[in-house]
């Protein structure tokens, strides 16, 4: 795990040859153990009606309804959901990403600007703090009055909700550089233009992961959000939706698909974003 | 023998005001005072000449202004009163003619010892084969050819250090700056690495600036200690070192040096 700095040649970067930063590790038993027994008291009550089944599903019906969601087909059940999960799937997820990446580019450059220049701290650090406090989804109306019952609704709410963690962070990041690094990339050649590539970008990328890592979780549950209000597609679409329809195993198997989509991306973000701050301590 | 008066073998010792390769003339510093009015004063009324491939160490309790003096031959601040120049032209700022080495070694955690080293190469546009052949001299010379792979915060304190010094040499600097470079090694380290240091600087030939709160490290390694006193900051007296290279840190000369500094010191 962590490296103690007084080990000198005793922690060799093994990492460097063998790539395995893909491979899949399976936990030991002891992590299975709570979920599958929160599934299966969750079975037995509404198998002997403490759970109104009509309210709350068992989970059997939830896969059930999940896999036909997914698959179609269900020659019993067939209904307006069959088969059509991906394509709210793909709806959300096009929005998800394109909001985090306008967020992404924009907070990072826009944090590092405020973090480490006077002048553009000056200029908009007031325009943030006004900002920030209101709630993304108090942006709603006005999302659906510029871009109207779109996904571009979505998208905007996205981008503006992750904007502000991605930013902060990249901020405090790029504030925190040690003046002793800039002089050092100074005495060694680095013109006073460069300093800002050089020494505050990569000295901030740790925070910055942070950063994105929030604003991704965010624009999880800012596409759910508006995808509910301002959008007719999706799987925020698809869980409100049934619940008018009163299919509460559909809204339960939208909530875990978000759940898994939410938690999939993160660790593809957390295992890219590895091999940028594996020179941190804690990291390796 | 020791400690006599003032001598002409010594390098830079006889230097007229402004001829020195690095030359401080009437040099201060200021700083506002921390609470309240008034300012502090870092240095005052420095005149300091430092000959070509010099070794000079500047010795002093904490608050003397070493550290601000060698921060200003470096370039990274401007004396509040006189000039600092190097090769008659006043420093403007730091160049990598100039090497640093600094006490918190200053490493960038990022990249690996590998690109530490080639980093003021990188800069400079040295060309790729010759950025290969330098990195792999500098990482023979300072022997760290072992952990080239490593990130920093995978070495110990000593190792650290090398890398520093390393990555200063370089870029061939004309002169080496060295903040209590070894202050937070361990005894054993320390002398390791002042013997290894004296090897580099005759092999590649430099002029260095030491800055060391050890009486026994300002001997060790300087051709000449400017010995330096608080309140106001500034040289008290410039003392030459006329043992013969490598010094015998336990004879009955170095002793009697290691007397005479101290005497200059309290």
């Amino acid at each position: 795990m962590s490296v103690t700095t007084n080990a000198a040649i005793a922690t060799a970067p093994s990492d460097r040859a063998g790539r395995r930063r893909w491979r899949l590790r399976v936990p030991p038993w002891q992590y299975f153990v709570m979920p599958l027994l929160a599934l299966g008291i969750w079975e037995l009550a509404v198998d002997r009606g403490l759970l109104d089944a009509g309210l709350i599903p068992a989970p059997h019906t939830v896969v059930k309804t999940w896999y036909a969601w997914i698959f179609g087909g269900g020659a019993a059940g067939a209904s307006l959901y069959d088969g059509t999960w991906w394509t709210n799937v793909v709806a959300s997820l096009q929005r998800v990403l394109l909001g985090f990446a306008i967020a992404a580019v924009s907070g990072t450059v826009m944090g590092l600007l405020i973090g480490w220049f006077r002048l553009p701290r000056l200029l908009f650090q007031p325009l943030i703090d006004v900002l920030r406090p209101i709630p993304v989804t108090a942006w709603v109306p006005f999302a659906v009055v510029l871009f109207g019952i779109s996904g571009a609704s979505s998208v905007m709410l996205i981008a503006l909700g992750a904007f502000f963690p991605i930013c902060l962070n990249a901020a405090a990041g790029a504030q925190g550089t040690p003046t002793i690094l800039v002089q050092a990339a100074r005495m060694l050649g680095t013109s006073p233009s460069n300093v800002v590539r050089r020494v505050v970008l990569p000295s901030t990328v740790p925070a910055l992961v942070t950063g994105l890592r929030v604003g991704l979780a965010l624009a999880w549950v800012l596409v759910i959000v508006s995808e509910m209000v301002a959008v007719k597609s999706g799987l925020g679409f698809s869980l409100w939706q049934a619940y008018y329809f009163t299919r509460p195993d559909i809204i339960v198997a939208a909530m875990f698909s978000v759940g898994l989509l939410g938690y999939v991306s993160d660790q593809i973000l957390v295992r890219a974003s590895n091999r940028l701050v594996k020179w941190t301590p804690d990291v390796r | 023998m020791s400690g006599s008066a003032s001598s002409t073998q010594t390098i830079g010792a006889g230097l007229e005001p402004g001829t020195g390769m690095i030359s401080c003339r009437g040099v201060g510093m200021r700083f506002p005072a921390p609470h309240g009015r008034g300012e502090f004063v870092a240095l005052d009324g420095v005149e300091l000449e430092i000959g070509r491939d010099e070794f000079i160490t500047l010795l002093g309790p904490s608050g003397c202004g070493k550290s601000t003096l060698l921060s200003l031959i470096a370039g990274f601040q401007q004396p509040t009163t006189g000039t600092v120049a190097v090769d008659g032209a006043a420093v403007e700022g730091p160049s990598p003619e100039k090497g640093v080495v600094f006490q918190e070694y200053a490493l960038f955690p990022w990249l690996r010892v590998d690109g530490n080293v080639r980093y003021g190469l990188r800069e400079r546009g040295v060309p790729k084969g010759e950025q290969d052949r330098i990195v792999a001299e500098m990482l023979e010379l300072t022997g760290l050819s072992h952990v080239v792979d490593h990130y920093p915060a995978q070495l110990s304190g000593g190792l650290k250090q090398r890398v520093a010094l390393a990555r200063a040499l370089a870029n061939d600097p004309k002169i080496l700056l060295l903040d209590e470079p070894f202050g937070a090694l361990d005894e054993q380290r320390r002398i390791l690495l002042q013997d290894e240091l004296l090897r580099i600087w005759q092999q590649t030939k430099k002029t260095a600036v030491f800055v060391t709160h050890s009486i026994e490290e300002a001997i060790v390694l300087g051709d000449r200690i400017v010995v330096m006193q608080t309140d106001p900051g500034g040289i008290r007296e410039v003392i030459p070192v006329e043992l013969p290279r490598p010094r015998d840190r336990a004879s009955d000369e170095f002793n009697a040096m290691r007397r005479r500094v101290r005497e200059v010191l309290f």
